[in-house]
């Protein structure tokens, strides 16, 4: 099982998401350059946060042409799962494959701290493995994390059960209060029609270890894990 | 000759940093005004005197890549 973690430039928390893959869950992986055209031998693409191309234009706009992003649009239609955190789900919004998109917090303000999160189905490779009805607690660091989708996307996102995760407080309830960025009906983090491109705002490989005082973030690195593990057990 | 581009937030679109100038214009007596949109302009040089040769590649680039249809209108001159 090999995993990809891309790299552009201002990329950040790609050292944090290979050491997770690595020294927390054992598996192999590489920093895959945005410059590359080819992702042979990959089994799952994560996309890191940061600040690719300086966030200029808009987040992610400049970094959704780099060659690596058409590899990445040709894995995913092929069932490879990828996975965007932060600055990887504007990529990915930007480039298509997740439907939206992430515009300037509410506040105006960078958020930077912890939010509670209610899975919403468990029906996907990122979230099969979360104990039903359990609260993940993860760090946030944006400041374009507000999701926003017109009605019919949000509709549609609603009754093909694509939402993943949602901004809640402690008990899982879905308030102003705990939605940190203005985000259309919480959402967090959401998949495509396929189930398996996925992106979230939040940073679950800052929360993997209980050094960095949660592990909540572990629990969607596993069950990605999990899911390849059959993923490639039936392609053999 | 340049492109000139201005690009806007589309109505249904939540604009937080209009709402804020708004509100900061109306605190310094600019009393009666309405919503405020704070979009991006944009200029690229063109060679040569010939709009026409540049239009549908402009209008390309805008929608691909210098806004974002799902948030974002935009409008363009050639002159």
């Amino acid at each position: 099982m090999n995993f990809a973690v891309l790299q552009f430039p201002a990329s950040n928390c790609d050292q944090d998401a290979l050491h997770v893959v690595q020294n927390v869950l054992g598996l192999s992986g590489r920093f895959v350059w945005h410059k590359e055209n080819s992702l042979a031998g990959i089994d799952a693409v994560i996309i890191p946060g940061g600040f690719s191309y300086g966030d200029y234009l808009r987040t992610g706009a400049i970094a959704r042409f780099s060659p690596i992003m058409q590899a990445v649009r040709e894995f995913a239609v092929k069932g490879g799962p990828v996975l965007g955190i932060c600055n990887g789900f504007q990529i990915l919004c930007e480039a298509g494959l997740l439907p939206g998109a992430l515009i300037r917090n509410r506040s105006l303000q960078f958020r930077c701290e912890h939010v509670f999160l209610k899975t919403v189905t468990r029906q996907s490779p990122f979230t099969h493995t979360i104990p039903a009805g359990k609260i993940l607690r993860l760090p946030i660091a944006h400041g374009e994390g507000c999701y926003f989708a017109d009605d019919p996307t949000l509709e549609q996102l609603e009754k093909d059960d694509r939402i993943l995760w949602q901004y809640a407080d402690d008990n899982g309830k879905l308030t102003e209060a705990a939605n940190p960025n203005g985000s259309l009906r919480n959402i967090a983090g959401i998949c495509n029609e396929a189930r398996n491109v996925a992106g979230l705002m939040p940073h679950p490989e800052r929360a993997s270890e209980l050094i960095l005082g949660s592990t909540d973030g572990r629990l969607i690195f596993e069950g990605l894990a999990g899911w390849l593990e059959g993923r490639l057990a039936k392609a053999a | 000759m340049k492109a000139k581009i201005i690009v806007t937030p589309k109505k249904a679109v939540l604009d937080p940093q209009g709402k804020t100038v708004q509100n900061a214009l109306e605190q310094m007596g600019y009393k009666g005004i309405g919503a405020v949109h704070v979009g991006k302009y944009l200029e690229i040089d063109l060679p040569g005197a010939d709009a026409e040769v540049w239009r549908s590649q402009i209008d390309g680039a805008c929608h691909k890549i210098l806004s974002n249809p799902v948030i974002e209108d935009y409008r363009f001159v050639i002159e």
